[in-house]
């Protein structure tokens, strides 16, 4: 046996390999990357609908004019349908002058109250929520690693400064100061993005802060002051591959609070405006549930749960793995 | 014990100010002034300027001797003029060549040479009418610190928060209102829930790898991933319209809290109950748990007696961090069972736009988070004698 098969077998399987053992954790793994194609699909609708790749993209990105997408066609004669049923939509002609002949639609999910079809509008409201659960990750992880690993390597003033933004931030009530930020940044997505963005760096922060403080004096960072490297050079290659995994468990946790914030500041009408986001769904549906109107509530209300659960699941499985001290938590 | 609760206090001074400062960052810097959404879209650029000066949304932000006016306009015939008549006091209008002054008693009207930096002086009595060609119109401020920020802290002092938009009432006796409903349901909230966590948080423990065990905390953080929009809406239609066992709206008796409380616990529940089951694994492998079973100690003793009271540190501090987030925490349960708290005031404030409100509630919440901080720790100090020596 040689010593790189030595070492490996003395250590036991990778963290990958024993996460990948885990069959619950493989399930979750499949369900979010199904649920990832259910939003790239959202996207390409989307996009299709929008007539170009993004807004003022060049002509060889543009393919025609901006249409209504199907989750926002509203069909009168067909509302309020059951799951499962088929409606008969009656020939048409579009604002453009298209004539649309005679056709029949199934709503596997039924329809809401203008007649759209929820099944499509579930799948808008997937797109939108891994929208913000990335797109909040991308600005708090980034600012939350780069505080956290300043914090942690320098010590002193720096550290002091570091610990006083994560105090004061912290302090803020949470979810009233999300909804400050995004009323004063416009409604819309931009300004949930940053309101939740800008509140939860803290726990990345803290997190990072107190690994970089444990690895800042390990024999491996020691030689590599010896050897005289920069900081930026021991601090970025040497410490933070070796804490990288924090990344990682944060992320899953803060992919899935993103998601159930954005569900609850589109719900109060503060988030996205004129597509269908899952918080936008629940108030449109909560008034005829009275009614026996259930499926449009259900199917979201389910969405937003297993969505939500698996990535709970697997951040409990990252961090039995990456972190056996906290196994308990 | 007085040398750390002074120390605690001290301490307490830089985040104190960091919230101060981010809140006027956020509400004062960015947010900019109120002028136009109290005002209405027409409003005139004189009264603009009149409402900004009124509330000192002209002044500089931290400090400085000059306040900015937005007081000039297009000239038809090219250049720039006043938009309106200036008041007595000091201002700088670098630009123009003169400066007219009318008396307002009598009419007359003279005019004045405008140096090179601009500086004219208006006296009492009198106002400044024209000023052709000025580039910028400055106000100089009665001192250096004459600023948005001294402003701000200075109403802060005196409990002094701007008056509501929407209900032309002070803040602070809008704030005031709410916060006795808001008592009433977040105080129950705190007590079961917290109950009720530790209890199963201890069979879980007690039960720990078992059946049990694995039961609540797959139940826990199936409880979790429920939103909080979604457990109001069910709880509401099966407890208070499928089965008509509960109120759903209003605030005349204590049988109206039961469902909102109801609902409160049980949200927070899953959360709560993996925390306490950690707090209490933390302390169920120590020697002194091994040596009170050897001794012969009974399993409910043991973990009532000695571990519970072991683990409260964790759960005290876990229980008094969440006490700031419950009256905001308590926003959509307030304003979906009508309760008329701080929650469904902000939600109404955030749903018309009164800023003040918003920013106070803010505010408010911070300084509370604050307090219960530096009872925490002093409550810390005063449990346990080894916080006191090691910091």
């Amino acid at each position: 046996m040689n010593a790189a098969a030595e070492t490996a077998a003395r250590r036991g399987p990778s963290a990958w390999a024993r996460l990948w053992a885990d069959k619950v954790t493989r399930l979750c793994v499949v369900a979010i990357a199904l649920y990832t194609l259910t939003a790239l699909y959202g996207e390409a609708v989307y996009r299709y609908y929008k007539g170009a790749l993004w807004e003022g993209a060049p002509a060889c990105l543009t393919w025609g004019p901006e249409r209504v997408p199907p989750y926002n066609q509203v069909h009168l004669e067909s509302r309020y349908l059951p799951p499962l049923s088929v409606a008969a939509w009656p020939a048409r002609t579009l604002a453009d002058g298209t004539a649309v002949p005679e056709t029949r639609h199934r709503y596997w999910l039924g329809s809401d109250n203008l007649g759209r079809d929820v099944l499509q509008r579930l799948v808008q409201g997937a797109r939108i929520a891994f929208h913000v659960g990335v797109m909040t990750s991308l600005i708090a992880i980034p600012l939350g690693v780069l505080l956290g690993c300043l914090g942690g390597y320098f010590g002193g003033k720096v550290d002091s400064l570091v610990v006083w933004l994560c105090a004061t931030v912290s302090a803020m009530p949470g979810l009233l100061f999300i909804l400050a930020i995004a009323l004063i940044a416009g409604k819309g997505l931009f300004g949930i993005y940053l309101g939740i963005g800008l509140t939860t760096w803290v726990s990345v922060c803290r997190n990072i802060r107190a690994e970089v403080l444990k690895h800042r004096d390990r024999a491996y960072v020691q030689a590599a002051r010896v050897l005289g490297y920069s900081h930026p050079r021991i601090l970025f290659l040497h410490i933070l591959p070796n804490v990288m995994h924090i990344v990682l468990i944060s992320f899953s946790i803060r992919f899935p609070a993103s998601v159930a914030t954005e569900v609850f500041v589109s719900f109060l009408g503060i988030g996205v405006q004129g597509e269908p986001s899952w918080g936008i769904m629940i108030n449109n549906a909560r008034a005829r549930l009275w009614q026996g109107i259930w499926w449009e509530l259900a199917f979201v209300s389910l969405a937003i749960f297993l969505l939500v659960l698996i990535f709970n699941r697997l951040a409990d499985a990252l961090r039995d793995v990456f972190d056996p001290a906290l196994r308990n938590r | 014990m007085l040398r750390y609760v002074l120390r605690r206090l001290l301490e307490m001074v830089p985040t104190t100010f960091g919230v101060l400062l981010l809140s006027f960052v956020l509400f004062y810097v960015v947010g900019g002034s109120p002028a136009q959404t109290v005002l209405g879209q027409h409003a005139t650029q004189e009264a603009i300027a009149a409402f900004d000066a009124a509330n000192g949304y002209d002044l500089p932000l931290f400090c400085g001797n000059w306040a900015e006016l937005d007081a000039l306009r297009r000239a038809p015939g090219g250049g720039t003029e006043l938009a309106f008549s200036l008041g007595p006091g000091r201002y700088a209008l670098p630009g123009a060549r003169e400066a007219v002054l009318r008396d307002v008693g009598t009419g007359a009207e003279r005019t004045l040479p405008v140096g090179a930096d601009g500086a004219v002086e208006v006296p009492e009595g009198a106002r400044l009418t024209a000023a052709d060609g000025a580039v910028a119109a400055r106000r100089h401020t009665r001192h250096f610190f004459d600023s948005q920020f001294v402003r701000y802290l200075n109403g802060l002092v005196h409990l002094d928060l701007g008056m509501s938009l929407e209900t032309k009432q002070p803040v602070t006796q809008v704030l005031l209102q709410g916060l006795l409903p808001t008592l009433s349901l977040s105080v129950p909230i705190l007590f079961f829930g917290a109950l009720f966590g530790v209890v199963l948080g201890l069979l879980c423990a007690a039960a720990q790898g078992g059946w049990l065990d694995r039961g609540i905390l797959a139940f826990s953080t199936a409880l979790m991933s429920v939103n909080y929009v979604v457990w109001i809406l069910l709880g509401q239609f099966l407890l208070g319209f499928k089965w008509p066992l509960f109120p759903i709206w209003g605030y005349e008796s204590a049988y109206y809290l039961v469902l909102p409380v109801a609902i409160g616990v049980v949200s927070a529940l899953g959360g709560d109950v993996r925390f306490y089951r950690a707090a209490i694994l933390d302390e169920i492998y120590r020697p002194y748990v091994r040596t009170a079973v050897s001794k012969g100690l009974g399993r409910g003793r043991t973990l009532f007696v000695h571990v519970l009271r072991n683990s409260l540190i964790p759960i005290v501090t876990y229980v008094s961090l969440s006490i700031p987030y419950l009256f905001t925490g308590s926003l959509l349960l307030e304003s979906f069972f009508g309760i008329p708290g701080l929650g469904s005031v902000s939600i109404n404030a955030i749903n018309s736009a009164d800023m003040s409100v918003v920013r106070a509630v803010v505010i408010f919440g911070a300084l509370l988070y604050q307090a219960v901080n530096l009872l925490t720790d002093i409550a810390y100090g005063w449990l346990d004698p080894r916080v006191r020596v090691a910091q």
